[in-house]
């Protein structure tokens, strides 16, 4: 009863801001954070709970981080590597070193003052990612920069998460190699060089089975068609690798991130990520909430300069250091503005950072109560520095520098969905004509079929719209839907047309009334699936019984021209998905029209309908 | 044996009754190849190897069509424009057709008065085919002059169809046998004027 209680309370917190403070452009995190400030310290709701609340939710970081790593492409990877390690690489190191620096001159020991600057250089993904794609800034310098920083961030964090329990106060100085060995690890009453060999063969293990063991599982589940089973596989995998890492003493977030990295260019990579992201997303949702409710507000109240001047000092410093960086990288002047301001805040990885560490004692528990209220002040402020860029900045620099600024290599994408028969052939035709074409389906053997020879697919049903956006819907130009369940290629198609508005959709038809359908949904192009084919026989057939070749061609050209007219013509007639008296009388009308048509050129008259390489009429035969 | 290709282009075989009577003639004759450029190429892709292929194996080359607006119906132009390529028929190691034959066989709905000086068209063929002509010496070929056949149109007076058939045939058995005056018939007119200066008795 409890449990239900409280998950009711959490959960509409969640429902009431989230939606409200993401329509105020503050971006889901915030909502989730003052939802929690709202049933704790407003309503004082919720108390001491959100601390186990905190701990379970913490898996939900576990899964963003698988979701990293899926989102890891090793060739993405290397084609934005100079923007990673330089940009990204020099960001995080600077401004650790300037914070470390400051807590120092503070009079923090240094241990401290390391775990706060590494925790503080990172900036909010969800906010900012959320943000630049909703002012269309996504793909201008200053967007595409700050996307390489933020990525950096994210991988950043496995080496952070290595790091923080060698930052131990007065800590142990194990003599073994590396940071994992914090937590009741089984493998702790093995000798050192044991423990190495265990640590090294799971993470071995990881790749491994990543490579050879994992894909045929879960082609093997995919088969079955049972979506739950699908996703229940995910989670025992994700939950799995947890496990195994605490078992032998590392951080179950490397491991899961190496996870993901592994199974990044599998073709189940959509179908793993929307399969988990409601699972992280409601878990990190939690998670804010937890640390919302937790944030202690006597503190802001008491001493208002300091956490405000903290804020204030964390925001001015990392804007700086990110102005150098977009100068010393010779981003053009106004995306140098958006970049630094965009990324000025601390991120939500700092309040898991934050658990992280004060669990290991690196940091305690004054500062860290201190530091989650500056963190989430700086969050607040964000959605303000985005206006002084918008309203300050941008209007100002509207000249040269932004035109020239959009050299990313924006291939338009094609997203196929349906990879059957039809779907193949415009894939690969688009595909040798140097498109990138990404494609869904959900057949098992077409799948297998297709990698033989070489052409890439992704397992998932086409009509989910999270596996739609993860296949990168939202950027590709165009759209070929090519189900071969007639109402859920309808569905898919009004889907898309409601959701993505610039993407052109090509429609493939089962017949007439459904390209009337598709074009009511919003398909811009459609084609009946075996017109072409039938007619192409029509011809075959027609030279068969003795017409010249190029006659045949003709008749059958004339036939589709007219055939079109009518399609067109009758789509007024067709009203509410029925049929009546007045469409099937225009329809006979349109068959009569046809067959004289087709009889008056056989009659060989000097007509309109037919007027090629038609000799002169001879006046003195005829008069 | 010289080996003879005729190259025939009429959108509407169905509706032709000169070339139609010319197809006619040319059939069964043993060395003579008779293609429909439109039943082999209804959709317009020509096939350009296998049309080069067609020229190397053959002698004499034959575009056989009406007349279209003075000229040729266009898959005839189509067919030069891809066949006749850079390094084969012409230009740098472009000699797979030198020393060939070519001329035009067109049939032509005007009578032979029509086309001259004081004719209703106030040209004559040659004048016409010049572009055919250029081309084919272009690609170091020996062009004859046209075979024409005047008044080939339904209905037109002063016709004699069974006559150009006949002729037709004649000249298609004589150049296979070998019996045409090149240097002769390159001088003439009109071929189908001069068949019996440039054939000799077998």
């Amino acid at each position: 009863m409890d449990l239900l209680q409280d998950a009711f309370l959490y959960l509409l917190a969640a429902v009431i801001a989230v939606p409200i403070a993401n329509r105020l452009g503050l971006g889901s995190v915030l909502g989730y954070l003052i939802a929690g400030i709202f049933i704790g310290p407003v309503l004082g709701l919720v108390g001491s709970e959100t601390e186990d609340v905190k701990h379970f939710a913490e898996f939900g970081v576990v899964m963003m981080l698988f979701l990293v790593g899926l989102e890891l492409q090793p060739a993405m990877l290397w084609r934005m590597r100079n923007r990673l390690i330089g940009l990204g690489g020099l960001q995080v190191v600077v401004t650790t070193a300037i914070f470390s620096g400051i807590a120092l001159a503070f009079g923090l020991n240094w241990q401290t003052g390391v775990a706060l600057g590494m925790i503080l250089a990172l900036s909010s993904t969800a906010i900012v990612l959320q943000t630049l794609n909703e002012k269309g800034w996504m793909k201008s310098t200053g967007g595409q920069a700050s996307f390489s920083v933020l990525l950096a961030q994210d991988i950043a964090v496995i080496p952070m998460l290595a790091l923080l329990p060698l930052l131990v106060i007065g800590g142990v100085a194990s003599g073994s190699e590396d940071a994992g060995h914090h937590g009741g690890a089984a493998i702790a009453s093995l000798p050192g060089w044991l423990q190495t060999i265990v640590v090294l063969g799971a993470i071995a293990g990881i790749v491994l089975a990543g490579r050879t063991l994992i894909r045929p599982v879960f082609r093997f589940i995919a088969a079955s068609k049972l979506r739950e089973i699908f996703t229940a596989a995910a989670l025992t995998l994700v939950i799995g690798i947890a496990l195994l890492m605490d078992l032998v003493g590392l951080s179950s977030a490397l491991g899961t991130f190496l996870a993901g990295v592994v199974l990044s260019d599998s073709e189940y990579r959509h179908e793993l990520e929307s399969d988990i992201d409601p699972f992280k997303g409601l878990l990190l949702g939690l998670f804010f909430i937890a640390v919302g409710a937790g944030i202690d507000f006597d503190l802001l109240f008491g001493e208002p300069l300091m956490i405000l001047g903290l804020a204030a000092g964390i925001l001015f410093i990392k804007a700086g250091v990110l102005l150098a960086l977009g100068k010393l990288f010779r981003l053009p002047q106004s995306d140098q503005w958006l970049f630094a301001l965009g990324l000025a805040q601390a991120g939500e990885f700092a309040f898991v950072l934050f658990g992280f560490a004060g669990g290991f004692g690196v940091l305690d528990q004054d500062l860290l109560k201190i530091m989650t209220l500056v963190v989430a002040i700086t969050m607040l402020l964000t959605p303000l520095m985005f206006i002084i860029y918008e309203k300050g900045i941008a209007p100002r620099s509207k000249s040269g520098s932004t035109r020239d600024a959009d050299e990313i290599d924006d291939t338009g994408t094609v997203v196929v969905a349906g990879m059957g028969r039809f779907g193949q052939v415009v894939a690969r035709f688009l595909m040798t004509n140097g498109h990138s074409v990404v494609i869904l389906d959900h057949d098992t053997k077409v799948i297998d079929n297709l990698a033989r020879v070489g052409v890439k697919t992704y397992y998932g049903d086409a009509t989910r719209p999270d596996l739609l956006a993860a296949a990168g819907l939202g950027e590709a130009k165009l759209f070929v839907a090519a189900l071969d369940e007639r109402e859920k290629q309808t569905e898919l198609v009004a889907h898309v047309a409601r959701t993505y508005p610039d993407c052109r959709i090509l429609a493939r038809a089962f017949d007439r009334h459904h390209v009337y359908e598709l074009r009511e949904a919003g398909a811009h192009r459609t084609r009946r699936e075996v017109f072409e084919a039938s007619l192409a026989m029509a011809r075959d057939a027609l030279v068969e019984l003795g017409a010249h070749p190029f006659r045949a061609e003709k008749q059958a050209r004339m036939f589709r021209r007219h055939d079109f007219y009518t399609l067109n013509a009758l789509q007024e007639k067709w009203s509410g998905h029925t049929v009546d008296e007045t469409y099937v009388d225009a329809m006979r009308a349109h068959s009569d029209d046809l067959y004289e048509v087709m009889k008056s050129d056989r009659a060989d008259r000097y007509e309109d309908e037919d007027r090629g390489w038609t000799p002169p009429p001879n006046r003195k035969k005829l008069g | 044996m010289a080996k003879v290709l005729i190259l025939f282009a009429h959108p509407r075989l169905d509706r032709s009754v000169a070339n139609a009577a010319l197809a006619e003639a040319a059939e069964g004759i043993e060395g003579v190849t008779f293609i429909d450029l439109y039943a082999k190429y209804p959709d317009g892709e020509i096939d350009v190897d296998r049309e080069q292929n067609r020229l190397v194996e053959n002698d004499v080359i034959i575009f056989q069509h009406p007349l279209y607006w003075y000229s040729s119906p266009a898959m005839l132009k189509e067919w030069q424009d891809l066949v006749l390529e850079y390094g084969f028929a012409y230009g740098t190691g472009g000699d797979a057709l030198t020393g060939k034959v070519f001329f035009n066989a067109t049939t032509c709905g005007g009578g032979r008065e029509a086309y001259s000086k004081d004719g209703i068209h106030g040209v004559e063929i040659p004048e016409l085919l010049v572009p055919f002509r250029r081309s084919f010496l272009l690609c170091h070929m020996r062009v004859l002059a046209p075979f024409v056949c005047f008044a080939a149109g339904r209905g037109a007076t002063g016709g004699d169809l069974a006559g150009h058939a006949r002729k037709y045939r004649y000249l298609l058995e004589a150049l296979v046998d070998e019996r045409v005056d090149f240097d002769q018939a390159e001088t003439v007119a009109l071929l189908s004027e001069a068949l019996d200066t440039v054939i000799s008795a077998p």
